[in-house]
């Protein structure tokens, strides 16, 4: 057995290290969790091969699969940023996870850059896997990668915010519940699968504010149509960015 | 000289009505185990989440290796160990306490901690599979690896089974030989006895006495034992030695401190018998921290 020498030599790893430790471990213990794959990669890819291969919906001109792609794309990034964010850290704080961690030399800031490096990795491997399956129903993208990359990273921010306000605020439970209706609300609502054309004029209008319809139209004008730059949709993400990242910053709660 | 591990004094925290500290006041060395005994309720933890940064006061100072709580270089100079939770649910033990590791600079290795804990078999378990008596080891171990000066240590045994209280135990004979400070809490006092250099018995948010456990207990060694209330204790001590002393507290509880010959027990147990007395528990012994703390307070410890 190797000699335990308990004599103190304290000190910190450096910072780098430290948030490179939390990132791995967060990705490794999100990847091995069954309910969160199947939140950030089943419901995406099957509603993808679903609605694009069978005609259950009437989803417009052009091709189903050009159309679904980007919604899928942006339900990947409110799955992994909001709903998988939330419910996980959500019962860190419930078990004392993040008072704990508070306790050890990993600042606070840098556990938030690891779950957002966490996010941006998983954000990742999602667009992969959807890109390829999404190619092998033969999508045929448009547009600018990098105003595709502005919409996700905004997105990605939108959805965090109020992730994580969720999760600093709620009971755990709560957000668990509260998490997954506002999942299969903006899922139904937000025009990922089912057009918002379905809907009349005035309730169209409310919904397209919202961060979900944003994105995924966003994402649809660009990918779909090769839009330059989608600037109501920006615009609207930004907004949303700025006010869950805000409140967060305000309200969360670490214990 | 060195600074104090921890230095309290006048501590006050309040929530509502009730004072959780209540102008707590206590000293903790390096090299020393410093053990908070009271029940549940007492402030135990309250106190030593304001030590460890957690809480704010509402009054008094607290210092911490010199420094005021919320310092942040205190987080590398600290260990840790929650009254409960702490640990991810999903996270396996290994993965866990390498995790907390990589945080420090020149940290103990985490296979051998595991292996020192009896926890090498459980290194891929998940948290949520680990018995209880596991978990609390878990959040033993991440209070240590990173080679703290002191560590603060709230219920360490709380729920354990005597094999693994005493590996508890003897780890932490282990960080004070090394020189860490230890502060611990407990509603055990065979703990308190056993591990502590100092013992601050606390009660209703204030310290009601404190010192090594030998100074608080007495080494003199007394009669004690239980009867109905309300004896005429006069009377016995007329039928025995002088210098001999004898007392109800709380209402009881009989205590007779002297010269302890047979012929004492004798006379007392022949006063009983011809009174009428029924005694229970009689017995010859040094006082326990649990007999301090009903004297001082007439409530068992572990109610
Ligand atoms: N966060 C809190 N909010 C309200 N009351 C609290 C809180 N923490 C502790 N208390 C109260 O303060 C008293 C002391 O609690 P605590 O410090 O947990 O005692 P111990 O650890 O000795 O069991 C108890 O009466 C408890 O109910
Ligand atoms: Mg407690």
């Amino acid at each position: 057995m190797t000699d335990l020498t308990f004599s103190p030599s304290p000190g910190a790893a450096p910072r780098s290290r430290m948030i490179r430790a939390q990132t791995a471990y967060e990705l490794r213990t999100l990847l091995r969790n069954g309910e969160q794959l199947l939140l950030i990669l089943i419901i995406p890819v099957a509603l993808l091969l679903l609605f694009s291969s069978a005609p259950l919906l009437d989803l417009g001109a052009g091709r189903r699969v050009d159309f679904l792609t980007p919604g899928v794309l942006a339900l990947a990034v409110m799955s992994t940023a909001f709903t998988g964010q939330a419910i996980g850290t959500g019962f860190e704080r419930r078990y004392g996870v993040l008072k704990r961690l508070g306790a050890t030399p990993l600042p606070r800031s840098g556990l938030i850059i690891a779950k957002t490096l966490t996010v941006l990795a998983v954000e990742v491997l999602q667009a992969l896997v959807i890109c390829v399956v999404a190619a092998a129903l033969g999508w045929s993208p448009h547009g600018n990668p990098g105003t595709v990359i502005l919409l996700l990273l905004l997105g990605t921010a939108a959805f965090s915010g109020f992730g994580l306000l969720m999760a600093g605020t709620l009971r755990a439970e709560a957000t668990l519940a509260a998490a997954n209706l506002v999942y299969i609300l903006l899922l139904a609502l937000g025009g990922v699968i089912f057009p918002l054309t379905k809907f009349s004029g005035g309730v169209r209008s409310v919904l397209e504010l919202l961060p979900i319809s944003a994105l995924a139209d966003g994402l649809r004008q660009v990918l779909q149509h090769g839009a330059g730059f989608p600037a109501r949709d920006l615009v609207i993400l930004a907004v949303w960015a700025v006010l869950g990242l805000a409140l967060a910053a305000r309200f969360f709660s670490w214990e | 000289m060195e600074p104090l591990a921890v230095a309290v004094n006048g501590l006050v925290k309040r929530y509502g009505m009730t004072a959780a500290a209540d102008g707590l006041s206590f000293e903790a060395r390096s090299g020393e185990v410093t053990a908070l005994l009271g029940p549940n309720g007492a402030g135990k933890t309250t106190t030593v989440e304001i030590c460890e940064g957690y809480r704010r006061a509402d009054a008094g100072s607290v210092r911490v290796l010199g420094r005021d709580p919320h310092d942040p270089e205190l987080r590398t100079r600290i260990g840790v160990m929650l009254q409960s939770g702490g640990v991810p649910t999903h996270a396996r033990a290994g993965e866990f306490l390498r995790l907390i590791a990589s945080f420090y600079a020149t940290p103990l290795d985490p296979a051998a901690l595991l292996e020192r804990l009896g926890l090498t078999a459980s290194a891929r378990t998940s948290y949520r599979r680990l018995s209880g008596g596991q978990q609390q080891r878990l959040a033993l171990a991440a209070a240590v690896v990173g080679r703290p000066e002191l560590v603060f240590l709230d219920e360490p045994t709380a729920g354990l089974d005597p094999q693994a209280r005493h590996a508890t135990w003897e780890l932490v004979e282990d960080l004070k030989a090394a020189g860490v400070a230890v502060i611990l809490t407990t509603h055990h006092m065979d703990e308190a006895e056993r591990l502590a250099d100092e013992v601050v018995i606390v009660d209703h948010g204030s310290v009601i006495a404190s010192g090594p456990p030998s100074s608080l207990t007495g080494a003199e060694r007394q009669l004690r034992f239980r009867a109905r209330p309300g004896l005429g204790l006069d009377e016995l001590l007329s039928a025995l030695p002088p210098a001999t002393i004898a007392k109800e507290s709380p209402a009881g509880h009989y205590v007779i401190e002297g010269d302890l010959v047979p012929e004492l027990l004798a006379t007392v147990t022949a006063w009983c018998a011809s009174n009428g007395v029924m005694t229970e528990d009689l017995r010859i012994e040094r006082r326990t921290l649990e007999d301090v703390f009903l004297e001082l307070t007439g409530r068992e410890l572990r109610s």
